[in-house]
């Protein structure tokens, strides 16, 4: 009993070690959008790729900025799955349908 | 170079006219958007206005006099809009140089608020909920909150103590700025150390709490936030005067020394000279006394880096002087002619923290933060002395990241505590070293949508309590909008400092009796207990401008051990370990209404189903009110452009029947009766820098009568002033005023 104790008492400075220094590289685009819920939607198709750390989309800049493992996922692959919930993005253009689907206060102007 | 836009976006309500005008008011900073709170938002030559809440939101009602709206705050160009259309972007560019401690200068912000997006049950009680209550520490900043019952502690020494979930604050944990603070030698007059406008914010969590500051919280957990130099006005000054000759003084100074570092001085002194007895027992209604608190603080940031560190320390002194009214301590003390008492205490703190946010990745962090303090209290009670020295030093080491991506966090870190007692009770010495090495584990999964978790593990490596694991889990999930349900569930422990914890038996003649089981503290083994949690809140549109909010909780703590504490002897207290069952149930339901941020009512009842196994059987915990009301309405005027504005508060108690324990003298045992209490406060604001306020605690004039067993001889055997249900002293009409530059 002991000794688990011990080795859980030391585990957290193991994981502090190897956690950190992964690679990891930043981008920002745009991401077409309104609102709070927006926010919600783009920020989880973003993060549902692997290899997303994090995402942070901004209501009035409509900018998301993102830190991700470049060797794990690409930006295009991030583009299409925001565009895949019906918001357009600098690089990709979400379908009708999806454009459609979107909640009231989701539905941005459209060029 | 720093450059501000202010960026402003209006929406029409609905599609009919009348409908208020909806905004937002916003600013940018290195790219960033962040809420402008405070704004004055007002139609052209008119007095209708209002100011933007904390997330920069307004709602002003349309006048058909004008369609030109004025948005203006310290540090950015004030601009006047058009407003026609449905919707509206509009950016301006603010001139150069301002300095951005300018646009934090005011705050407005909801009073309190139960939070819809934590996974936690905690509720945020910012400062100017602390406004309305009377005064002016923080035992007695609780009043005009639910989830907190405010009672008297005895007879004597006019201390307030609070409850939550029906068990007294030795089970809370009570930390400032995350370093527990009120335990130990000061539980008991702990909470009156915290000058009200030092306060900058409390976080209020029920159950189960978090297992990053310890194991020692078992109903839950009460942080305050301390003002801070960076953001707190440079200037404030705070006087406070009551008829029952009670004076406050609070001061602050605060000073940026450069970009990086600013630095606080906080002062304050209260004093109540008077003596007072309306209830004719020959005994002070509430101490003659005086306090002198001193708090230097001094802050570093740099956030290009990502570093923040503040150190700090703090002096404190407080006297009391109790009992008959012809009580003179150089003349008496010791003998028994007549019965005094003097509480005498010294408080120094330190605490130094540090966090770094890596620049790179900012959902990496880390923080170390290290406390001490030395806290000494010499006192008598009549014929009975205690005197308590404790030194204690408190180190904690937190790292935050994510497992995958920010949807996953994790924290991990490791404390140790080290706590040294040194006790005289009656001649008889206890001294005591507690010891603890523990690390944690605590993992949050938010789902972005609907579902959170936060699930935390520690271990303990404690010389008094041998090793021992803690988990804790809190689980959140929003199966329709606005509905919330939460669950939680966990253990915690603690040492019973069985008399700092009840110095009130001091104020009594009973004999003391300490029945031990061979444990380390006292002979006695440490409380432990388990805490399950349920709570559901709803919001209701029940159309623009109502606000209506329901929520239900209910809590079942269940001690597997305890340290009892039984007064059904009459002649006796003692303490012994628990034989059978502890429960401690709690029911709540509330109900908010807000009307257009001006109009606040809040009401709840509560019920408590507190029992124990004591040794003459199971029976309810007493001077605990089985039921509980509560009810408060706030409004205030909408703020003028020149910042004037009147602020009314109304409170009202009832507390239901609380058993009385059994004695010789007056009463047979039974219940007290039920009383109510109300509260109320007038405020009127002059300007940002001048305000004034006007209030009366217990203005229906409540009061105990004959709050004192055996007030005649207080030397007999059947003296005892700890059976206290309701308030000494009746009625207090207080006036205090707010200078700040």
């Amino acid at each position: 009993m002991k000794k688990i104790l011990i080795i859980l008492l030391a585990l957290p400075l193991g994981m502090v070690a190897q956690d950190n220094q992964k690679k990891s590289t930043k981008a920002d685009f745009k991401v077409h959008g309104n609102c709070e819920i927006c926010e919600k939607r783009i920020e989880k198709a973003a993060l549902s790729i692997k290899g997303v750390k994090s995402a942070d989309w901004d209501i009035p800049s409509n900018q998301i900025s993102l830190i991700y493992n470049p060797a794990k996922v690409n930006l295009e692959a991030i583009h299409t799955a925001i565009a895949a919930k019906g918001h357009d993005t600098s690089e990709a253009k979400a379908k009708e349908e999806d454009y459609d689907a979107l909640p009231n206060c989701c539905k941005y102007d459209r060029e | 170079m720093k450059k501000y836009i202010l960026i402003v976006c209006f929406s029409w309500g609905m599609v009919f006219s009348q409908d208020p005008l909806n905004g937002i008011v916003q600013y940018q900073e290195n790219n960033k958007t962040y809420p402008l709170t405070g704004a004055s938002v007002f139609w052209q030559n008119t007095t209708i206005g209002t100011v933007t809440d904390i997330e920069g939101a307004f709602q002003l009602e349309k006048t058909p006099e004008t369609d030109l709206l004025i948005i203006s705050y310290v540090g950015f160009k004030t601009d006047t809009l058009k407003i026609q259309m449905p919707f509206i972007r509009h950016q301006m560019i603010q001139d150069q140089d301002d300095e951005l401690d300018e646009v934090t200068l005011t705050q407005r912000r909801k009073a309190s608020q139960k939070s819809y997006i934590e996974t936690q049950n905690i509720l945020k009680v910012s400062s100017d909920e602390l406004l309305k209550a009377a005064c002016c520490n923080l035992s007695e900043s609780f009043e005009t909150n639910p989830a907190i019952d405010v009672n008297f502690s005895d007879a004597l020494t006019g201390t307030k103590q609070i409850k939550m979930l029906g068990l007294s604050s030795t089970y809370l944990l009570i930390s400032e700025e995350n370093i527990p603070m009120v335990r130990g030698a000061s539980q008991a007059y702990g909470l009156t150390f915290t000058p009200g406008t030092w306060v900058e914010s409390i976080q209020i969590s029920k159950g189960a709490g978090s297992v990053t500051n310890g194991f020692e919280s078992i109903s839950g957990q009460i942080n305050t936030e301390l003002k801070k130099p960076m953001t707190d006005l440079p200037f404030f000054l705070n006087l406070f005067g009551s008829i029952n000759g009670r004076y406050e003084i609070n001061t602050h100074f605060n000073k940026k020394i450069d970009e990086n570092w600013s630095t606080g001085l906080y002062l304050h002194g209260n004093k109540r000279t008077e003596k007072f007895d309306n209830n004719n027992d020959g005994f002070l209604d509430l101490p003659v006394s005086e306090q002198i608190n001193l708090m230097n603080r001094w802050q570093y940031t740099d956030m290009e880096k990502g570093w923040v560190s503040f150190l700090s320390w703090r002096y404190m002194n407080d006297e009391k002087l109790l009992g008959t009214l012809s009580f003179n301590p150089q003349k008496d003390r010791g003998m028994k002619n007549r019965w005094g008492s003097e509480i005498k205490t010294k408080r120094w703190d330190g605490s130094f923290k540090l966090g770094y946010v890596f620049p790179e990745t900012p959902y990496q962090s880390f923080g170390v933060q290290t406390a001490y303090s030395s806290h000494n209290q010499d006192s008598y009670y009549g014929l009975r002395t205690y005197d308590i020295n404790q030194d204690s030093f408190y180190t904690n080491l937190i790292f935050n990241s994510i497992i995958g991506n920010t949807l996953n966090k994790f924290k991990v870190g490791l404390n140790y505590s080290f706590d040294d007692y040194v006790e005289l009770v009656n001649g008889d010495a206890y001294n005591r070293t507690d010891q603890n090495v523990g690390s944690f584990f605590e993992f949050t999964h938010d789902n972005n949508d609907n579902f959170s978790l936060i699930a935390g593990v520690r271990v303990d490596f404690h010389n008094n309590f041998g090793n021992f694991l803690t988990p804790r889990l809190h689980f959140r999930y929003v199966p329709l909008e606005k509905f919330v349900i939460r669950l939680s569930a966990g253990s915690g422990r603690k040492a019973a400092n069985i008399f700092a914890e009840n110095q009130t038996l001091f104020a009594t003649n009973r004999s003391i009796k300490i029945q031990s089981s061979q444990g380390k503290i006292y002979g006695l083994n440490p409380e432990r207990a388990w805490n399950y949690g349920m709570g559901l809140s709803k919001s209701f549109y029940i159309g623009d401008p109502h606000q209506i909010s329901l929520s239900v909780d209910y809590y079942i703590t269940q001690f597997t051990n305890q340290v009892v504490v039984d007064f059904e002897n009459p002649r006796e207290v003692s303490f012994y370990n628990l034989e059978g069952e502890s429960t401690a149930k709690s029911f709540q339901v509330e109900l908010d209404y807000n009307f257009r941020n001006h109009l606040n009512f809040r009401a709840a009842y509560k019920n408590y189903d507190v029992q124990m196994d004591y040794k003459s059987g199971l029976l309810q915990k007493p001077l605990l009110a089985k039921n509980r009301f509560f009810a408060n309405l706030g409004w205030e005027s909408k703020t003028t452009a020149g910042g004037k504005q009147w602020r009314y508060d109304l409170t009202y108690h009832y507390v239901g029947a609380q058993r009385l324990v059994h004695n010789l003298i007056d009463r047979p045992g039974g219940f007290s009766p039920n009383y109510s209490l109300w509260n109320t406060q007038l405020t009127h604001v002059f300007s940002k820098k001048f305000e004034l306020y006007l209030g009366g605690e217990n203005i229906g004039n409540y009061r105990q009568s004959s709050p004192i067993i055996g007030s005649d001889d207080p030397f007999g055997a059947d003296f005892d002033a700890a059976q206290v249900y309701a308030p000494i002293f009746g009625g207090m009409v207080y006036s205090g005023l707010r200078f700040k530059i």
